[in-house]
């Protein structure tokens, strides 16, 4: 018993040591890096050797092929890169930005890691390279306020090499057998979708299993034609006041509910995934299907010539088309030992001829730049040909909008995700739906 | 003099056990007094994390389900594992069947989970069999129905652990005398009195350590709720371990996760000393 007691005492000691003179977690906020402010001469990556370290996106070949492209140009470049995939890369920016810090990373929403100064203000960069003059929708979701709120606003803390854009995909020779034509309303797509449903086909391919809850796809489209992109986008930036829980977008919800009631998706929805969706619908079992444009270059090896795309359309015929849009972000970290360099790629891989014809024959979307940049050719009657107009037509109508899931660091799987798999199970109303969703954003936003 | 001999050949396990286990402990007991998000500065709150993981509906509620899945895990492969063993014990061929109930043991909880998922889905193996049978009205997508999705977790783990739980009562009901069988057999005890009488308390220290395993694997699950639901559908299965998980890496509230875990190992701890001292 003496000796247990003794160990006791040895344990608490050693604990007490590891507590005392431990102060509190965290450190203060680190100085804000890269003050923005014109670089004095070109940013360049000089005449040396140099080793630009990178974290890139598992599954996304685009920024690997852009990166070996700049080596071959650049011959005293070369690149040590990591893949990791996108929720790993999310989970860990924080600490691999302090610890860590690359050159060059994919990165979620850029709010939080600016709020704590992990990352540089690349507005010198983007008046020295131009990137002002270009329409600003492109850039609009990469930006960041003071402490990082509102979006969509203040200095440039992101690049990227292409903009996506989010439609409805469909499959020609299902189309065929129930006589579909593109749809120029919502009601016309109601439409089409009854009548692939008559004809036993199912309608939508759709996923919304495990974290990811993939309804938010379409109900974000519907909340668009309901409403207008403009709103979404003030609610998913920040701003002051902004809501989720509308009248309109209470109505795209219950539009929602009705393709759930009338048995639109298949029945396993909530147990399916999105690489399951994708199969489903590149295997010729569902007619339809809302995903974007990184889905094309895929479909278009899968079922050459056999895939249309269409923006989702508005209520009214000849109303402009929202879409979710925008590039997956690259940001360069404050601690970066390369940022001139990592600058001078982001700028080379949107305004190189070749790096542009990379960007569209690998990532299949329109690459970012000037709205009178080289755009090159691609296969007509490809879906790739399809996305990349509908992706032109959203940046020159200025319709584009970041995706919802993005309001908040955890907005899609703690907010999101469970409530849209409840309003699937027909556990939840859809006025239910956005309210909660509305609460859980002002309570993460309001810390 | 030898009692520093004796902490001298303590120190080098004390020493690892003290970085990675006491360390962690107490910085996570830190953590949870904090409000942080693993990166910038830190406020003081108090209690206020421990007030909030008692109060949430989300957190009591991933707690209540971590409570079903030790019912789960735990009495279904003690109600099947006692009899097995009791029943193999007699039987030939006991050693083959004791390797195939081992298994499930030898297999990554995670691959476990890869596999179930794709059993329990709307056309997987599971369906197809009830519906052979006639039982097409009850098929369903399991793991994405949100009265199921929990129960049907709770049949992952418990088959993980019905191997361990035979295999270990097997070696308790092997090591009681023969002669007490014997005995109670010519005192005219029936195969329920035996059972009773000699077998079930020869095995108590091994009762004691399958429930200890298997409630420790239900409160703290986390590998099979990951890989085969996240939490869902809604928070359908949402357990303390994802949630840890999530508040953490994904919602950046450091302080609120690490309250959450706290109070999980204390859970542990209070649900598992009655079982080991009742075995003892």
């Amino acid at each position: 018993m003496a000796h247990s007691g003794r160990f006791g005492a040895a344990v608490a000691l050693l604990l007490a040591s590891l507590l005392a003179g431990c102060s509190a977690p965290g450190v203060d906020r680190p100085q804000r890096a890269g003050a923005p402010g014109s670089p004095g001469s070109e940013p360049d990556c000089g005449t040396g050797p140099v080793v630009l370290r990178a974290r890139f996106e598992a599954g996304f070949p685009l920024a690997r092929a852009l990166a070996d492209e700049f080596t071959r140009h650049h011959p005293n470049v070369t690149w040590d890169v990591r893949e990791e995939q996108f929720a790993v890369l999310t989970r860990n920016a924080p600490r691999l930005l302090v610890d860590d810090p690359p050159d060059l990373v994919r990165l979620p929403q850029v709010a939080d890691l600016v709020g704590d100064g992990l990352l540089r203000d690349l507005d010198g960069y983007a008046a020295w390279f131009g990137w002002d003059d270009w329409p600003p929708a492109q850039l609009r979701t990469m930006r960041a306020g003071p402490g990082g709120r509102p979006r969509g606003e203040g200095p440039l803390y992101a690049m990227g090499f292409s903009t996506s854009v989010t439609g409805v995909f469909y499959n020609k020779d299902l189309a065929a057998r129930i006589g579909f034509r593109e749809p120029a309303t919502l009601a016309e797509f109601d439409e089409a979708l009854a009548r692939a449903a008559e004809a036993g086909i199912t309608p939508l391919a759709g996923f919304n299993a495990g974290a990811t809850g993939g309804l938010v796809f379409p109900l974000q489209a519907l909340m668009a034609a309901h409403g207008s992109p403009a709103a979404i986008n003030d609610w998913v930036f920040q701003r002051p006041g902004a809501t989720i829980d509308t009248p309109a977008n209470a109505e795209a919800a219950r539009h929602l509910q009705r393709w759930l009631r009338a048995g639109y998706f298949d029945a396993d929805l909530n147990a399916t995934d999105y690489a399951r969706m994708v199969d489903r619908f590149a295997s010729g079992q569902a007619l339809f299907m809302l995903d974007g444009d990184w889905e094309s270059a895929t479909l278009d090896r899968r079922m050459p010539g056999r895939v249309g795309f269409f923006l989702v359309p508005p209520l009214r015929a000849g109303d402009p088309r929202a879409a979710m849009s925008g590039p997956p972000t690259f940001g360069i970290p404050a601690g970066s030992a390369h940022p001139d360099c990592a600058a001078a790629f982001l700028n080379w891989a949107v305004t190189d001829r070749a790096a542009r014809e990379t960007t569209v024959r690998v990532g299949g979307s329109l690459p970012l730049g000037p709205a009178d940049a080289h755009l090159p050719p691609v296969e007509p009657g490809s879906v790739t040909a399809a996305t990349l107009a509908a992706a032109a037509e959203v940046v020159a109508g200025g319709t584009g909008m970041d995706f919802v899931a993005n309001a908040t660091g955890a907005a899609l799987a703690e907010s999101w995700t469970p409530r849209l798999q409840e309003l699937a199970a027909g556990e939840r109303a859809p006025e239910d739906l956005l309210r909660l969703v509305q609460d859980d954003y002002v309570e993460q936003i309001g810390g | 003099m030898s009692r520093l001999v004796g902490w001298l050949f303590v120190l080098p396990a004390l020493s690892v056990y003290a970085v990675f286990v006491l360390r962690p402990l107490a910085l996570t007991v830190q953590y949870s007094l904090y409000r942080w998000d693993g990166i910038g500065p830190s406020t003081w709150v108090g209690w206020d994390n421990y007030l909030a993981v008692l109060t949430e509906p989300d957190l009591v509620g991933a707690i209540g389900h971590a409570l079903v899945l030790v019912v789960i895990f735990t009495g279904v492969p003690l109600c099947l594992g006692l009899p097995a063993a009791a029943v193999l014990r007699r039987a030939t061929g006991g050693r083959a069947v004791r390797a195939v109930l081992l298994l499930p043991q030898a297999v990554p909880l995670v691959a476990a989970g890869f596999a179930w998922s794709l059993l329990l889905s709307s056309t997987g193996a599971v369906n197809r069999l009830l519906a052979a049978v006639g039982l097409d009205g009850v098929t369903r997508a399991w793991l994405g129905d949100s009265s199921t999705a929990l129960a049907a977790v709770g049949v992952i783990g418990a088959w993980a652990l019905l191997g361990l739980c035979t295999t270990l009562l097997l070696v308790g009901v092997d090591r009681i005398d023969p002669a007490l069988h014997e005995a109670a057999r010519l005192d005219g005890a029936g195969p329920w009195q035996e059972f009773r009488a000699v077998t079930l308390p020869g095995v108590r220290r091994e009762l004691g350590v399958c429930a200890t395993v298997t409630t420790t694997a239900a409160l703290a699950s986390f590998d099979v709720v990951y890989v085969t639901t996240q939490g869902g559908p809604g928070n359908a299965t949402a357990v303390p371990g994802l949630e840890v998980f999530s508040l953490a890496f994904a919602q950046r509230e450091v302080g609120l996760a690490s309250a959450l875990a706290v109070v999980l190992v204390v859970l542990v701890l209070a649900v598992v000393a009655p079982v080991l001292r009742w075995s003892r």
